[in-house]
């Protein structure tokens, strides 16, 4: 089962209380922050949770997307859906 | 060998300030050192806020406020406030007995990002004995109510030991009904107090094995839902834990009384010097002291360490364990099966009595 299967692009993810996304000028890297860890976010992740503000949702998040990177919009879905998925599993985001 | 001046060490990641020492509990595995840092000699609020700056300029991303009771300093929720507009991300570890409604909702509203509350038990006579305090359960299971209730995320924290391994299962229970969003499962640590009392609290084996199976259970019954740790207690291990991530590699520690240490307890190291923030910069004390550079990296290690394919794995496991059983702070950690001493802990696992002794409660008056 892959994750476009589980989410509906009409959902709107938002960052659960206590974690954040946050840019680290010292070793000028983002980073997730969360309860008792703050763990790397890659590039991919990074450009993916900027645009995520409790009222995008991840179909508007992905055009975004594709557009910035002139990418091919099933791409740039796929690792949106993914990612968001994993990171709801992690209780980092939230779906509504 | 001192490291090459032209070589860095990595920012460290997250900082553990012990505001106190105080507390209204004296559990007997505290991770306090056996020397408590009296009230007076307490830092004050000016220079804890100085700390959070230099911290959060040299690339710290976590601040934990711990103690001790870090509710009992009146300032807390100033120096939350502080962290926070730092960029900070601040956790409060609490035993939640001197949380009410309104101490919460400052500190709420001061931002604070996450709380970790601790349990003795998930049995209330049993926890208030652990404990040392009566009528600490009712406090504990007000404090993750409101906590919930407000929103902000709760991970539950349960010290295992002989005495309350057995109720694991009702632990995990515990935090799923008070809806936690993580649980701790944390084998006792055995230093400082929990090495005073480790005939009291050294789990046997079938005991750890059964709260194995029960955090496995649990995890699929769970899911997501609710995350759990487990920290294993290291004497059934084969292999030593990265003590800290490896010394002066991830973590800093902040005493009461402004010294900066390695871990928690470093200071049961006899023979060092440990650097005070009133005196020194952080980032200069993270660099330069000749505390973090002693055992930073591999160059310090002995055989079998050094050659061994893991050194950068477990960093050599624990240097405050290695003292206390090895005899020898730059020893392997006994824990790992290869080193010189492990017969160490099978025999303080043998010499563990059938009936527990009395514990020795952490307090200032049976500090030695």
């Amino acid at each position: 089962m892959t994750a476009a299967t589980l989410l509906a692009e009409t959902c709107v993810p938002r960052f659960a209380r206590g974690t954040r996304l946050q840019y680290d000028r010292v070793r000028e890297q983002w980073f997730v922050q969360a309860p008792e860890r703050a763990f790397l976010a890659d590039a991919v992740a990074a450009e993916i949770l900027q645009l995520v503000n409790g009222k995008r949702s991840l179909a508007k998040i992905i055009d975004q997307l594709a557009e910035k990177f002139s990418a091919p919009r099933d791409v740039i879905a796929q690792d949106v859906l993914s990612m968001t998925q994993e990171l709801a599993d992690k209780q980092v985001l939230l779906l509504a | 060998m001192t490291r090459s001046a032209m070589t860095k060490a990595p920012p460290p990641m997250s900082l553990l300030a012990e505001l106190t020492h105080r507390c209204p509990l004296q559990c007997p595995y505290c991770s306090n050192p056996l020397r408590l840092d009296p009230r007076a000699g307490e830092l004050d609020t000016a220079t804890w806020m100085r700390v959070l700056d230099e911290a959060a300029a040299m690339g710290v991303l976590q601040v934990h406020f711990s103690g001790g009771e870090p509710m009992a300093r009146p300032d807390l929720a100033d120096l939350v406030r502080h962290a926070v507009s730092l960029g900070l991300y601040t956790n409060l570890i609490t035993s939640g007995v001197l949380l009410n409604r309104d101490s919460l909702k400052v500190l709420s509203d001061a931002g604070l990002d996450h709380i970790q509350l601790s349990f003795q038990d998930a049995d209330a006579q049993e926890g208030e004995r652990i404990g040392g305090m009566a009528g600490a359960q009712a406090k504990k299971l007000e404090a993750a109510r409101l906590i919930v209730e407000d929103g902000l995320p709760l991970t539950l924290n349960f010290v295992i030991h002989r005495q309350n391994a057995e109720r694991v299962p009702a632990m995990l229970d515990l935090a799923e009904q008070l809806g936690a969003r993580r649980v701790e499962i944390a084998h006792t640590q055995y230093y400082g107090w929990g090495l005073l009392n480790r005939d009291a609290l050294l789990p046997d084996r079938a005991q750890l094995e059964a709260t194995e199976q029960a955090v496995a259970a649990a995890r699929t019954r769970f899911g997501n839902r609710l995350a759990i740790d487990f920290v294993t207690p290291d004497y059934y291990a084969e292999r030593p834990k990265p003590c800290m991530g490896g010394w002066g590699q991830r973590f800093l520690n902040i005493s009461p009384s402004g010294k900066v240490l390695p871990c928690h307890a470093a200071e049961s190291i006899p023979g060092l010097t440990f650097p005070s923030v009133t005196e020194e910069s952080l980032e200069a004390i993270w660099q330069d002291s000749p505390l973090f550079n002693l055992y930073r990296g591999t160059d310090w290690m002995p055989q079998p360490c050094q050659s061994c394919a893991f050194k950068e794995d477990d960093w050599g496991g624990c240097r405050c364990q290695a003292l206390a059983l090895a005899g020898q702070a730059d020893a392997t950690d006994p824990v790992c099966h290869r080193a010189p001493a492990h017969d160490r802990i099978a025999q303080a696992i043998a010499e563990r009595p059938a009936t527990p002794p009395a514990f020795r409660y952490r307090r200032y008056s049976n500090t030695v």
